[in-house]
């Protein structure tokens, strides 16, 4: 039941999917497949919320570090929901969309949400400058021809480029520091993103056959009954 | 914002503006080299403060440069300008507020182009929060540049479903089972834009505008591989590069971070007299953008020296 | 909480209740509802600082907002899926009356009964909350990673190997004319002759060279082992320009917010 039931799962969904691609009849059955899976997907949403609220709970119960911000993270966490599964405060009734303009939904996601999410993600420009100062060192062959493709692709990237070598006429205009950055893009780059995603495609149907097979069962965990 | 009829002292104030801070922040700079000739490290907050001071000072002092479109940012504006109008093309918001800074503009800039060209477009997104990000171009852009285009003939908004990839893999043969209804419970078939539209077979052209996953890549993989569907996209910086392999046979153009964005913007208003006064951000964005890389380059270059500098102490010991 | 900190807080609290009243102030006549217009652009300002205050070191106001920003966007996601597709896409299959309720449209079939099975597998799948029932969460995972097994098996050997490969194979010759012409146009355009042939034979060796630095299962020296090197170069040139995207990109994200800080909230548009 622990063990033979998951792998019996994986082995039909994962053969259906595939033959669905090859034998048109199947095509259905396939879609519908997917759509279960999407229709999970929000109960994986709903599980993650859950898992959420049952460590700030255990963590506002037990008085543990820091346990007075969990109320900050349950009260927005109820908050949100509240505005978001009963549409409170959404000038429209139940049929309207979610985030419609005006919604008290959509006015948090506005105000909040964006201010939050979008600083979190910002405060990577001051670890990426604190990083090339300390850490972007041309040590040896490979990392000066990383370093030198970056300053490539950084003036390339600005007007600056244009500026430095715009004087280059236009026969030669490859050495233009802007269109050798368009070159890099276009080919060594284009050669190397290709060879790591040709591995990775590689590894990635791999997994799925040994996922299907039934020879990889670590998402099962450890315990073997 | 400047204009025309910005007052001289406001300029003045500018030019004076951008002057101090560029002394600012060479002078810091140079006393950045000495001491690493010195062999002095600063700590990290002088790094930080440098940063800021040359992401603000562009802001508060803009400088907007001219731009011109590079081929792969060109082929997605050729193939908007060579649709016929009435076509039918698909935006996809796969991004997330921490993105919107680089590809709001380009989502902006895109529906823009749609619309003034009389494509019909079908907005929807792989990320929750792309549906909030539409709200802002249906604020920013279709409501104010736009008032006659028409909700459900002109454009319409079917917004987010779950399950990543899985959403594609249906869309690809049936768009109806996946989006019974558009965002506002208006089934499908009363919607004007879907006549005629069965999957995403039948669309003239998809464009994913993101930057992680799900995004691009799997539009790629589930819908333009599978159905032979052209597909263009708009992506963050940090994904760009990683599409390169796909361009130009599976991917006809990409726009890659905010110079992307501004390259578009600029085509845009070079081919459209009317956006001339339409906001750029994306295009203001490049000012701040160059400094910031000079500085970082500068960085790059005094750490180096610090490294040299380094070596030497230790090869004298 | 010590006395300084106390003092630090009132005199934020003081800062932004006076933030709040200026703009309110700026948007009376222009906004309706003013006061909360002000309110709001305070608070996102706030939020905004609150985050970027960890530059300087971890505080009571990262914290705030950090944790404010968990629970936040636990539940976005949580609304956003529950009436995008368990409404959106469920409902209407299971139960005309329930489709009723919530306005959407139903859609009759005569294999809608088997739409209880996700419902079934979600219930299954929030068992991993319990700490003796958990186990049996396998049986929904174990469809979700059956899923992503079978869809990805195929369009991954289609678009990222076999495509792939195929577009690898250029030509590495072009239509000789004149030694003249070879040369003489440096440049990106379909004339540039030596570019577009030299780009040809970068993207062929370098794909190999790449490639044969992955492979593990052969010692890489002699033949093998230059090829190893070049594909490293080709690699650090790829990385390179990945590092140099990275840097625009993040650049990009806190111009984004500085710009919403100068203009949005501080009014200061030059």
């Amino acid at each position: 039941m622990k063990r033979g039931v998951p792998l019996i799962i994986t082995f039909v969904v994962g053969t259906v999917l595939i033959f669905s691609v090859f034998i048109p009849p199947m095509e259905n059955l396939g879609e519908n497949f997917t759509l279960f899976f999407d229709i999970i997907a929000v109960f994986a949403f709903f599980l993650g919320g859950g898992n959420l609220l049952r460590v700030h709970l255990t963590k506002l119960t037990r008085r543990k570090r820091d346990w007075e911000y969990s109320i900050v993270t349950i009260v927005g966490f109820f908050f949100m929901l509240a505005c978001g599964l009963f549409k409170i405060g959404n000038p429209g009734d139940i049929s309207a969309s979610l985030t419609a303009e005006g919604s008290w939904f959509q006015t948090i996601y506005d105000n909040v949400f964006v201010p939050l999410g979008s600083t979190m993600y910002a405060l990577l420009a001051f670890f990426v400058a604190s990083a090339s100062y300390r850490a972007f060192r041309a040590k040896n062959r490979e990392a000066t021809i990383l370093l030198i493709a970056a300053f490539i692709i950084l003036l390339g990237r600005t007007p600056l480029g244009t500026f430095v070598t715009g004087w280059i006429p236009d026969s030669f205009s490859v050495l233009q520091i802007p269109n050798l950055a368009i070159w890099i893009m276009n080919s060594p780059n284009l050669a190397g993103q290709r060879a790591i995603m040709i591995g990775i495609g590689l590894g990635v149907v791999s997994m799925s056959l040994r996922l299907i097979l039934g020879i990889e069962r670590t998402y099962l965990g450890g315990e073997d009954k | 914002m400047m204009n025309a009829f910005t007052p001289p002292l406001a300029l003045a104030l500018v030019d004076i503006g951008r002057i101090i801070s560029l002394t600012l922040i060479a002078a810091g700079l140079l006393w950045l080299f000495i001491r690493a000739i010195k062999l002095k490290e600063v700590e990290r907050r002088v790094i930080f403060l440098f940063i800021f001071i040359s992401v603000a000072a562009p802001i508060l002092f803009p400088t907007v440069f001219k731009e011109k479109a590079t081929p792969v940012v060109k082929a997605v504006f050729d193939k908007i300008e060579s649709l016929p109008p009435g076509s039918k093309v698909l935006l996809s918001y796969d991004f997330d507020p921490a993105m919107a800074p680089e590809v709001q503009p380009m989502a902006d800039a895109f529906s823009r182009h749609c619309l003034v060209k009389g494509h019909k477009i079908i907005y929807m997104c792989l990320f929750a929060t792309g549906q909030g990000q539409f709200t802002r171009t249906m604020e920013n852009v279709i409501r104010p540049e736009f008032p006659e285009k028409i909700d459900g003939v002109d454009y319409v908004n079917i917004g987010y479903k779950a399950g990543n990839e899985g959403v594609l893999n249906v869309i690809i043969s049936d768009f109806k089972k996946m989006f019974p209804t558009d965002v506002n419970a208006v089934p499908y078939d009363s919607i004007e834009v879907f006549k005629g539209i069965r999957s995403c077979k039948d669309l003239d052209l998809i464009i994913s505008i993101g930057g992680g996953r799900p995004g691009i890549k799997e539009w790629v993989l589930f819908v333009g591989d599978p159905g032979d569907v052209p597909i263009a996209t708009g992506v963050a910086a940090v994904v760009a590069p990683q599409l390169y392999p796909y361009y130009p046979k599976q991917l006809l153009g990409l726009l890659g971070g905010v110079k992307g964005a501004a390259e578009y913007e600029s085509e845009l208003v070079a081919h459209y007299s009317r956006f001339k006064d339409s906001p750029t951000p994306a295009l203001l964005m490049m000012g701040p953008q160059t400094l910031a890389h000079i500085v970082i380059m500068a960085f790059i270059i005094i750490g180096n020296v610090l490294f040299i500098q380094g070596r030497r102490k230790e090869g004298k010991r | 909480m010590k006395r300084t900190t106390l003092i630090l807080m009132a005199l934020v609290v003081i800062f932004f209740a006076l933030s709040w009243i200026f703009k309110a102030m700026a948007f009376k006549g222009v906004e309706e509802h003013y006061i909360l217009q002000g309110f709001l652009v305070t608070l996102a300002a706030f939020l905004t600082l609150s985050i970027m205050s960890f530059l300087y070191k971890d505080n009571p106001f990262y914290k705030f907002a950090e944790h404010l920003f968990v629970g936040i966007s636990a539940a976005f996601w949580m609304s956003m899926g529950f009436w995008s597709t368990i409404v959106g896409n469920l409902f209407p299959r299971l139960s005309e009356g329930m489709s009723n309720f919530f306005k959407v449209h139903y859609i009759p079939g005569d294999y809608n009964f088997f739409f209880y099975v996700p419902v079934i597998l979600g219930i299954l799948l929030l068992m991993r909350l319990s700490r003796n029932y958990g186990w049996i969460s396998r049986w929904s995972l174990a469809f979700i990673v059956g899923t992503t097994a079978g869809l990805n098996f195929i369009r991954y050997l289609r678009s990222d190997f076999i495509n792939q490969v195929s577009s690898t194979f250029v030509p590495l010759l072009v239509d000789w004319q004149g030694i003249g012409h070879f040369f003489s146009s440096l440049n990106l355009s379909a004339s540039g002759q030596f570019i577009m042939m030299l780009a040809n034979w970068v993207i062929f060796l370098g794909v190999m060279c790449g490639i044969i630095y992955f492979f593990f299962s052969k010692e890489h020296t002699g033949l093998f082992g230059r090829a190893s090197r070049v594909g490293i170069w080709i690699l650090m040139i790829t990385f390179g320009a990945s590092f140099g995207y990275t840097v625009m990109g993040r650049i990009s994200l806190l111009v984004g917010r500085i710009t919403f800080l100068f203009r949005d909230w501080l009014g200061l548009n030059i």
